[in-house]
Order: C-alpha cells, then sequence, then structure tokens
C-alpha cells in the first residue's frame, strides 16, 4: 500500500510541475476566454462606415418620417431620380431608395430599388427591407382600415407546459429540457474528452517506461499490477486537478473578459436567434427567459449531479485507461505499429459519443436508456442524461454496472500488462493480447 | 521450471550460491539466464520448483532484500538525479530520511554530490549507470544480481564499479554476477555456474570447475637439447624451440617427467601446469 501510494505520488507530482501541464492548464481557459472575446467581437460587429441614404418615396408611405441608425442615415429627398443618378458623386449620398407607390393594397410582394455604386452589405440590406415592411404594415392597416388591436389578437403565441402525470414528480417547466440537454451535453463532451486525453497519457507513459527498460528496475521492486495502478491514479489525479482547474478558471475568465470588453453575451444569443426557425423571439421575453433558465438551474438536483458526474468521470477513466494502460505494454518502440491495437478501445468511445448527442435530444428513448447502463457506453452517456432526472433504479444500475465492470478490466489489464511489458521486439496482435490473460504469473 | 508458450526457458536448474560470495552466473545468448534472474528477484514465479533467500522460501518480502541491476538499463529520464534515486530507494522500504542519507553518501563517494539536481537526460550513459548501479545497492540488499554492469564503462569506472563489488562482498552481501566475459568471471567470480539450453550443465568453485577440466597439460622452458627418448611417455603438444607444451597420462605423471629431465641434466627454467581458461571451459561445455 504504502509503495502504491509511492507510485501515485511520483505520477501525479511529475505531471503537474512540469512546465508543459501548468501551460495547457492556464492556457487553455486563456484560449477559452480569447474565443469567447474574438466571437463576442464578431457577433456584435455592424458595419462601421457610415452611410447616407437618400430615400425617394413616391407614394409618401413613410409620410417623411423614418428613425436613423447607428451610423446610418436617412434622407428623404423630392429631386428625382434621374438628377440624383446623375449627379451621384456631386451629392454626398451612399445610396438612392426608391420606394414605388403601391398599386395593389392586397399585394404580399412590393419591389423596392436600391441605387449606389457598391452593393448594399447584408445588414444594411435587412435593416431597409425591415423598415419598409414594418411602415408597409402600417400604411396598409390604413388603407384597408383594420383594427390594430384585432389584428394583433390573430397572432398568438403557444407555449407548451410539460405537467406530470402523477403528483410525486417534480413539476419542470417548459425550461426543464433545454437547460438538462445543454448540461448533459456539456457534460457528455467533457467526459469524452478526458478518456482520450488522459487515457492516451496513460498509454504513452507505460509505452515510454518499457522501451526506456526502467520498467524491469521497478517491477523487481513493486508488482507490476501496483506500478499499472498507481500510474492510472496518478494520471487520473492529474485529470481531476485539471479539469476542476478549467471549471474554475472558465467561467472566471469569460466573466472578466466579458466585463473587460464590454461584451454582452446576449449579443451572441440574439444572433443565434436569428438562425431560421429561431425567429419571431421577441427581444422582451429574452429577460423573463433568463430569469428562468436561471431558476431552473439552480434548481436541478445538483447533490445528485455532481458527485454523479464525478462517479462517472472516474468509472469511465478508469474502465478505459486500463485498456489503454494494457495496450500501451503491448506496443513496442514503433508508436504507428501499435496505433492499430487502440481501435477496439476508441470505437465505443466514439459510438457512445454519437449516442449521447442523441440522448440529450430523446433522453428518455430506448437507445439512450439501454446506452447509460451499458457499462462500456454510460460513462459518457449517463452524464448527459444526469440533468433529465433519469428514474432511480436505471441510475442505481449504471452505477453498480461500472463499478463492477471498471474493477473487472483493470483487473484484466493488469494480467496483459504484467506480461506486456516484459515481451521485447514481438509483434503483438489482439489474439495474442487475449492469450497474456491466461498466462500463468 | 519455468515454460512460456511451447518453450522451457529454464528446466532444472539448481544451484546454490555461497552467502558472502561473489557468484557468477554463465550461458550463451539465450540460455535461460534472464528468465532465471527474473525469477529470483521476483520479476516471474517459477512454474515448478523453488527458491529459498538465507533458507526462507522466496516471498513478498524479499524484493526489498534483493538488489538488481538488469542488463537493459533505464532510467525516468526527466526525474532529476536525487527524486529518481530517492524513489527507488523508497521502493525497497527507506524511509525518506534514510534514503536521502544513503544516497549522498554513495553520491560522495563516486564525486558526483552536486548531480543531485540535474536531470537524468543530461548524463551521459557511463554516468547514468553509476546511478543505476547505487540504485541497485543503495538499501543494502542481502542479495545482489548484476546483469552485465560493466558494459559501456570505461576502465576507470569499471574499476571503480569493481572496487564496491568487492567491499560490499566483504560486508557480507551475496553477489549474482551474470555475464559472457569471462576474463571479468576469473577476475571476480569465486563460484560459478553455466546454464545452456535452460539447464545447468556445471557448478562449482571455479577452481574447483578448472580442476575438473583440466588436460594435465605442462609448459616448460628450458636451455640445451633434449635427451632422446625423455619424451616418450608424454604426447608433445607443440615444440618450438626452448620451449615445449606437452600432455601427460596423470597429474602425477608430471614429476616423473621434471625429475627425469633435472637427472639427465636439462636446465629447466620454467615447469607449469596449465589450467584451462573459463572461455575455454565455456566454449567446450556449450558446443
Amino acid at each position: 500500500m504504502d509503495k502504491l501510494w509511492l507510485i501515485i505520488k511520483r505520477e501525479y507530482l511529475t505531471r503537474v510541475t512540469r512546465r508543459s501541464f501548468i501551460l495547457a492548464t492556464l492556457l487553455t481557459p486563456l484560449a477559452f476566454g480569447l474565443f469567447f472575446v474574438v466571437a463576442g467581437l464578431i457577433f456584435q460587429y455592424e458595419s462601421d462606415d457610415s452611410r447616407r441614404i437618400a430615400i425617394i418615396d413616391e407614394g409618401n408611405i413613410f409620410d417623411r418620417s423614418i428613425k436613423d441608425e447607428e451610423n446610418l442615415y436617412f434622407k428623404f429627398v423630392d429631386t428625382d431620380l434621374e438628377t440624383l443618378r446623375q449627379n451621384f458623386d456631386d451629392f454626398d449620398y451612399d445610396g438612392i431608395l426608391v420606394v414605388p407607390k403601391v398599386k395593389d393594397v392586397m399585394a404580399t410582394r412590393h419591389t423596392i430599388y436600391y441605387y449606389a455604386d457598391k452593393q448594399p452589405s447584408l445588414d444594411i440590406d435587412a435593416l431597409i427591407r425591415d423598415r419598409v415592411r414594418g411602415q408597409m404594415r402600417d400604411y396598409k392597416i390604413e388603407a384597408l382600415q383594420l383594427d390594430p388591436q384585432q389584428l394583433e389578437a390573430i397572432d398568438t403565441r403557444i407555449e407548451l407546459e410539460p405537467e406530470p402525470i402523477d403528483d410525486e414528480s417534480a413539476d419542470a417547466s417548459k425550461l426543464t429540457g433545454a437547460i438538462a440537454a445543454g448540461i448533459g451535453g456539456i457534460m457528455g463532451i467533457i467526459m469524452y474528452i478526458v478518456v482520450f486525453i488522459y487515457g492516451m497519457m496513460v498509454m504513452r507513459s507505460v509505452m515510454e517506461e518499457k522501451t526506456s527498460r526502467i520498467v524491469e528496475v521497478m517491477i523487481s521492486s513493486v508488482r507490476p499490477f501496483q506500478l499499472m495502478l498507481g500510474k492510472i491514479v496518478g494520471v487520473g489525479a492529474v485529470g481531476l486537478t485539471q479539469v476542476a482547474i478549467w471549471a474554475i478558471l472558465i467561467p472566471i475568465i469569460i466573466l472578466v473578459s466579458s466585463l473587460l470588453f464590454g461584451i454582452d453575451s446576449s449579443a451572441q444569443m440574439e444572433m443565434a436567434q436569428q438562425q431560421p426557425g429561431a425567429a419571431n423571439f421577441n427581444p422582451e421575453d429574452t429577460e423573463a427567459m433568463v430569469a428562468l433558465a436561471i431558476e431552473e438551474f439552480k434548481s436541478l438536483n445538483w447533490w445528485l449531479i455532481l458527485p454523479m458526474f464525478i462517479f462517472f468521470f472516474l468509472g469511465g477513466y478508469f474502465l478505459y485507461s486500463s485498456m489503454f494502460a494494457a495496450v500501451g505494454s503491448a506496443m513496442g518502440d514503433d508508436l504507428g505499429e501499435g496505433q492499430s491495437l487502440t481501435i477496439p478501445i476508441t470505437i465505443p468511445v466514439i459510438l457512445a459519443f454519437y449516442i449521447m448527442i442523441v440522448a440529450i435530444q430523446a433522453p428518455n428513448s430506448s437507445l439512450a436508456v439501454w446506452s447509460s447502463i451499458f457499462p462500456l457506453f454510460s460513462p459518457i452517456v449517463m452524464p448527459a442524461r444526469l440533468a433529465f432526472s433519469p428514474p432511480v433504479w436505471e441510475v442505481v444500475l449504471s452505477v453498480v454496472l461500472l463499478a463492477a465492470t471498471a474493477i473487472f478490466f483493470v483487473w484484466l489489464s493488469g494480467r496483459i500488462y504484467r506480461v506486456g511489458i516484459l515481451m521485447y521486439g514481438k509483434k503483438v496482435t489482439l489474439k495474442e493480447l487475449g492469450k497474456w490473460l491466461f498466462y500463468k504469473d | 521450471m519455468k515454460a512460456y508458450e511451447k518453450h522451457v526457458a529454464v528446466n532444472d536448474v539448481s544451484f546454490e550460491v555461497p552467502a558472502g560470495s561473489i557468484f557468477g552466473l554463465l550461458g550463451p545468448n539465450g540460455a535461460g539466464k534472464t528468465s532465471l534472474i527474473r525469477i529470483i528477484t521476483t520479476i516471474t514465479r517459477a512454474d515448478e520448483g523453488t527458491v529459498f533467500l538465507d533458507g526462507e522460501k522466496l516471498n513478498s518480502r524479499h524484493p526489498e532484500e534483493i538488489g538488481y541491476m538488469p542488463e537493459e538499463r533505464g532510467l525516468y529520464r526527466k526525474m532529476k538525479v536525487g527524486e529518481h534515486l530517492t524513489y527507488l530507494a523508497r521502493l525497497k522500504g527507506l524511509s525518506a530520511t534514510d534514503a536521502k542519507a544513503k544516497i549522498s553518501g554513495w553520491m560522495e563517494k563516486f564525486g558526483i554530490e552536486d548531480w543531485w539536481d540535474k536531470k537524468v537526460e543530461e548524463l551521459s550513459k557511463g554516468m547514468q549507470q553509476k546511478i543505476q548501479f547505487i540504485a541497485t545497492v543503495v538499501h543494502e540488499p542481502k542479495l545482489l544480481i548484476l546483469d552485465e554492469p560493466f558494459s559501456g564503462l570505461d576502465p576507470v569506472n569499471t574499476n571503480l564499479i569493481k572496487d564496491e563489488i568487492h567491499s560490499l562482498r566483504g560486508k557480507g552481501m551475496s553477489i549474482i554476477f551474470s555475464t559472457h566475459r569471462m576474463e571479468q568471471v576469473e577476475e571476480i567470480c569465486e563460484h560459478i555456474v553455466l546454464i545452456n539450453k535452460g539447464e545447468n550443465v556445471l557448478e562449482g568453485k571455479v577452481s574447483a570447475v578448472k580442476d575438473r577440466f583440466k588436460q594435465n597439460l605442462f609448459e616448460l622452458e628450458y636451455e640445451g637439447e633434449l635427451p632422446e627418448g625423455l619424451l616418450e611417455r608424454a604426447k608433445v603438444i607443440d615444440q618450438q624451440p626452448g620451449r615445449l607444451t606437452v600432455q601427460v597420462a596423470e597429474t602425477t605423471e608430471s614429476n616423473t617427467l621434471l625429475r627425469a629431465m633435472l637427472d639427465r641434466g636439462v636446465f629447466v627454467k620454467r615447469f607449469q601446469e596449465i589450467l584451462p581458461t573459463l572461455n575455454e571451459i565455456f566454449i567446450r561445455q556449450v558446443n
């Protein structure tokens, strides 16, 4: 036990004190912050050149009033189009907008003309169309003698409020699904990255020990199993440390940078809402939604989700990194040669990742349910489902199965490892690994 | 006995290493030396048979009483020398303070006190070998197993390590020395075992082994003429002016031959039995 502790300590300390670790741990959140700032600035960016636009309002739809926009100034002119066009350079206009008379009030299409030496940019194009549409609406309401209030009443916003079938279950609000999907997705992605980064780290480290031949000295002092377990636990602790630091630093950096650069995260939200399908989003609603989201976020059962997340983190990590350790022990100096051995490990991880993406959309589908119980997938799929409050029996079954499988795989890998680390100059196949399982000590 | 899949590496090898002696474990490449050493160092277990250390069956406490320097050596390249040695010593059961004191002592002895904070990868191969040697002996094991300890060392460092081996033996450490450099065995070892194809071929004190394989060869140097008929009972192996190598039927015959020469007035400058070198014995036994 003492020796195992010594090994864990060395594996942990040599890694966390390495310059590359410190850099990666600190630079990743900074990179996130930078990405956030850049993305924020990009979304906030509107054309910075000011434009002056002359409007020829042939049908007097605007009644000579239009609001100026930042960097965009409108002016109604009475000069005729031909004069304006011919003397375009003398007038200090960037464009001439011609809004023709409305001939048929019932027409649903109306073409307006924009004369300029340069194409209108997308945001100007959108802005102009938006202005004219709004004005056209008011114009038509008047022309058709409609009642604006009645018109208002026609449009109905439908909200779906999920209600539990019995009184015991928690009442979910309409946002629960979205929030849970967000958290589930993030957790699933973290698990996926963790398994790969740290599993690979274990594999590379086992390989180095073997090729540098230190391993023979080591196992004349400790059991191969102790060495392998010590390495897995040590690297796992490194992983927890790194993820914990990121979990603290990334939100802080994003908060600080948004304050420093005055980035409003709702700018990004607005951008997202301009995507098709998310249209007709009332800005006034956004605030209420955010408040509700925060409420929802708080109401999630974090006392269950966080410990469970750590459990699945460790379970998945032990399960996969022990397999990576076994493969690492079988590899020789040639990294490329052994690479094919990692394929059987990476396939379930990648499959689990895709199932996870489906699972956050349909968390109670039978695919999601059974995948979150199957131990090779559960470390990635179950954390993604946790925020949807899955039935207790599913979580318990998943936990028990994962714990048992992880222990079994560590033991199994230990049997391959002890043979692999002493085997040199042999091209190893999967079949060979299977045989090693049954070798006597 | 140790068998790997369809291949028996070590079979029916039995020998005894006298406490406090230097013991040569000899054998050609692929004879099963490494497999045998791995059994003794508890790295692997024998399928059949037992190893006793100090009269006790090999058990899980024994690794701390064994120091093993494998032929293929390696250290963690990124670690600092002091840290590395402390780590290995602690894995052998030394306390942190104990380990530090002993390592410092050894580094002083080798004149490398200022290497403590150097990284292993900054050291040359020979320098790393010194570190490896310290790592092997720092916990004062009862049994020391050295596999080709001098390979890659310059003559100065070879002597340094050789002296240390002798002085450790003087402190009562038993040393198994594995090599196929026979002149080193001859120089250092008191006992040997020779294994070939996984079986032991011969075993015993170096002097006894040589005695067993001697061919009653004698070399003599003389002045003057050799009288007729003097050599009729001996087989001449090699004859040059003033020098002669003969083989006699029995060791005692040599005295008869010498006496006859002296009686006949031959001036004998040198008369010496030629014992086979371990190299010769090795080659003869292995082929």
